[in-house]
């Protein structure tokens, strides 16, 4: 039980992590000074769920391990996010459709984990459930604008979500920590999200003009830490300081 | 206007402005402040966002995640500093594309120490210490400037640099207690920004130019000398505390004056960089510009966006 809640929190908290530092990265670079803005709030509020769920997993592992030490010291194919939100910052298209593609699921599955026995899973869902709601405004109206903008944004909005959906799929996939939780009251069932998911995806896509990818064939991996050849690079970033100077106070 | 009206409405903002009165957008304003004003807060406002550079190199390598999202949130803050201080600007009657295209055609300046480069984690808190610190030695003064938009900008950028200097502080603080390798880390990162910081306050007096004309609207109130000596005399204890040793061996202080006595300057390193020779102007110039141009298609995106759903609207109405 024990292993499988640490290993369901992690299934969580490492999708804000990385992308959390996928838009932070962006700070300094956004389009304009209020998507930079926008886009360094976003990380930020990724970055704020991503400790309580740490300081949470710490405590159910119960030695030593701290939030930084689960951030930061774990090898690559520990990683148990999904694949999509490791994908880079291709161009802001790619960003949006990363984010979108992404806020959609967070949205819903928060709104399950609410109702999670784990009282502070519950607490951390409910406070994130806002911020995850304006995320998901944020991206929704940048796919509109972008894919119902100009021919040429039109055509890169519509690239970077024809590049990504081969990613969705693996959202709804369930792990074995998964099932345990999901039969214990405490996780969501994911299975459950998906019909309702590509129904909010595709009509945001059609408002914005742009075409629901026809493509079957989906990539996945992440949830089981296998991952694209991204994610090695964002970790080196993510753990250079702890792996230099190891075992310090910052 | 005859030349004799202009003088009394000029005779009337000067006394105005010495009554402490604030000049807002629609009054009226000899050519020269509006000028004067649009030089010095679009260069503040550009020196928030390329100072947005430095420390965003660090953001995806911080130490810890509580630094992490600190750092975050200060240089977002940042971001918002500049939003304030073009918006600020803008009614004054330019607009924030005529600025930025001022600031990548090289026109325009920003504060010089954002070319020095960020090489290790010490440097956000030398920089947050440091080169926040001075800017609020320069910026607390202009909370109370003729211009009303300009001042009212300051007091909220002042407290939010006042919190960031506070932090810078407390990184220090960290690595001063820490294991020798941080300690070194720390004295190294205030050997780098030390003389910046000193040269960040501005040319000597001697050699400022726009000293005089800036005391008399409130621009400035304080020399860039003084400034320097208040940031010195205030900054030598901080670094005494956490066991770190300022980088001058002239540095002393003077019992007679209260203050300390410090080394030269060199001021033709200053020179240098302003003239764009420091270390990382050219990078951080690449860098506003690449995001500009990169962003073009985004932003015409909005607009085109944005001039469609006007018309649905306009149709709907009809």
């Amino acid at each position: 039980m024990k292993n499988n809640l640490y290993k369901y929190i992690l299934g969580i908290a490492d999708n804000s992590l990385i992308l959390g530092q996928r838009m932070g990265s962006l700070t300094g670079h956004g389009p304009s000074l209020e998507t930079d803005i926008a886009c360094t709030n976003i990380s930020l509020d990724l970055f704020g769920q991503v400790r309580s769920y740490y300081q949470y997993a710490a405590k159910i592992a119960g030695d030593n391990r701290t939030e930084d030490d689960i951030a930061m010291l774990r090898k690559e194919r520990e990683y148990l996010n999904v694949l999509l939100v490791e994908q880079p910052n291709t161009d802001f298209a790619y960003i949006i459709a990363r984010q979108f593609l992404f806020d959609v699921y967070h949205f819903m599955f928060l709104t399950e984990l609410q109702k999670s026995h784990d009282v502070t899973l519950s607490a951390i869902a409910t406070k994130s459930i806002k911020e995850v709601s304006y995320h998901q405004r944020f991206s929704s109206d940048w796919i509109k604008r972008l894919g119902d903008g100009t021919e040429l944004s039109k055509a890169k909005m519509q690239e970077a979500i024809n590049g990504l959906w081969t990613y969705t799929d693996e959202l709804f996939h369930q792990t074995e920590a998964d099932k345990a939780m999901v039969a214990q009251s405490i996780g969501v069932d994911v299975t459950k999200l998906k019909e309702g998911y590509y129904e909010v995806v595709n009509t945001i896509l059609n408002e914005s003009t742009l075409e629901v990818p026809e493509s079957k064939w989906f990539q996945k991996g992440g949830k089981v830490g296998i991952h694209t050849e991204h994610l090695g690079y964002l970790l080196s970033d993510l753990q250079f300081m702890q792996r230099t100077y190891p075992n310090m106070d910052w | 206007m005859s030349e004799e009206q202009i003088k009394n409405l000029e005779a009337q903002f000067e006394a105005r402005i010495a009554r402490d009165e604030k000049i807002e957008p629609k009054d009226w304003m000899p050519e020269k402040y509006r000028k004067t004003h649009i030089r010095q807060m679009s260069q503040h406002a550009h020196s928030e966002i390329v100072g947005m550079l430095p420390e965003g190199n660090w953001i995806t390598r911080a130490p810890s995640l509580r630094r992490k999202v600190a750092l975050l949130a200060k240089v977002q803050d940042e971001a918002g500093h500049g939003l304030y201080l073009y918006s600020a600007t803008e009614t004054l009657g330019i607009s924030r594309d005529e600025l930025y295209e001022q600031l990548h055609t090289g026109k325009a300046k920003y504060s010089s120490i954002f070319n020095y480069p960020t090489v290790t984690w010490a440097d956000m808190g030398a920089i947050g210490w440091l080169v926040d610190g001075a800017a609020i030695i320069n910026q607390v003064p202009l909370c109370s400037t003729s211009y009303g938009p300009y001042a009212r900008a300051m007091i909220r950028v002042c407290k939010e640099e006042s919190f960031h200097q506070r932090q810078g502080f407390e990184i220090m603080i960290k690595l001063a207690e820490g294991t020798s390798e941080q300690k070194e880390m720390a004295q190294d990162a205030l050997n780098r920004w030390w003389w910046p910081s000193l040269m960040m306050l501005g040319p000597t007096d001697s050699e400022s130019v726009h000293t005089e004309q800036s005391m008399k609207w409130k621009l400035k109130r304080k020399s860039n000398d003084d400034l320097r000596q208040q940031f010195i005399d205030q900054t030598v204890p901080q670094a005494e505390l956490i066991g770190l040793t300022i980088p001058d061996p002239d540095l002393k202080w003077n019992e007679e004056r209260q203050s300390y006595d410090f080394g030269e300057i060199n001021w033709d390193e200053f020179w240098q960089v302003v003239k764009g020779h420091g270390p990382c102007n050219k990078e951080r110039m690449k860098a506003r510009v690449g995001a500009w141009e990169r962003g073009e298609w985004v932003r015409d995106a909005a607009m085109a966006y944005a001039e469609k759903q006007q018309t649905r609207k306009e149709k709907r109405a009809i």
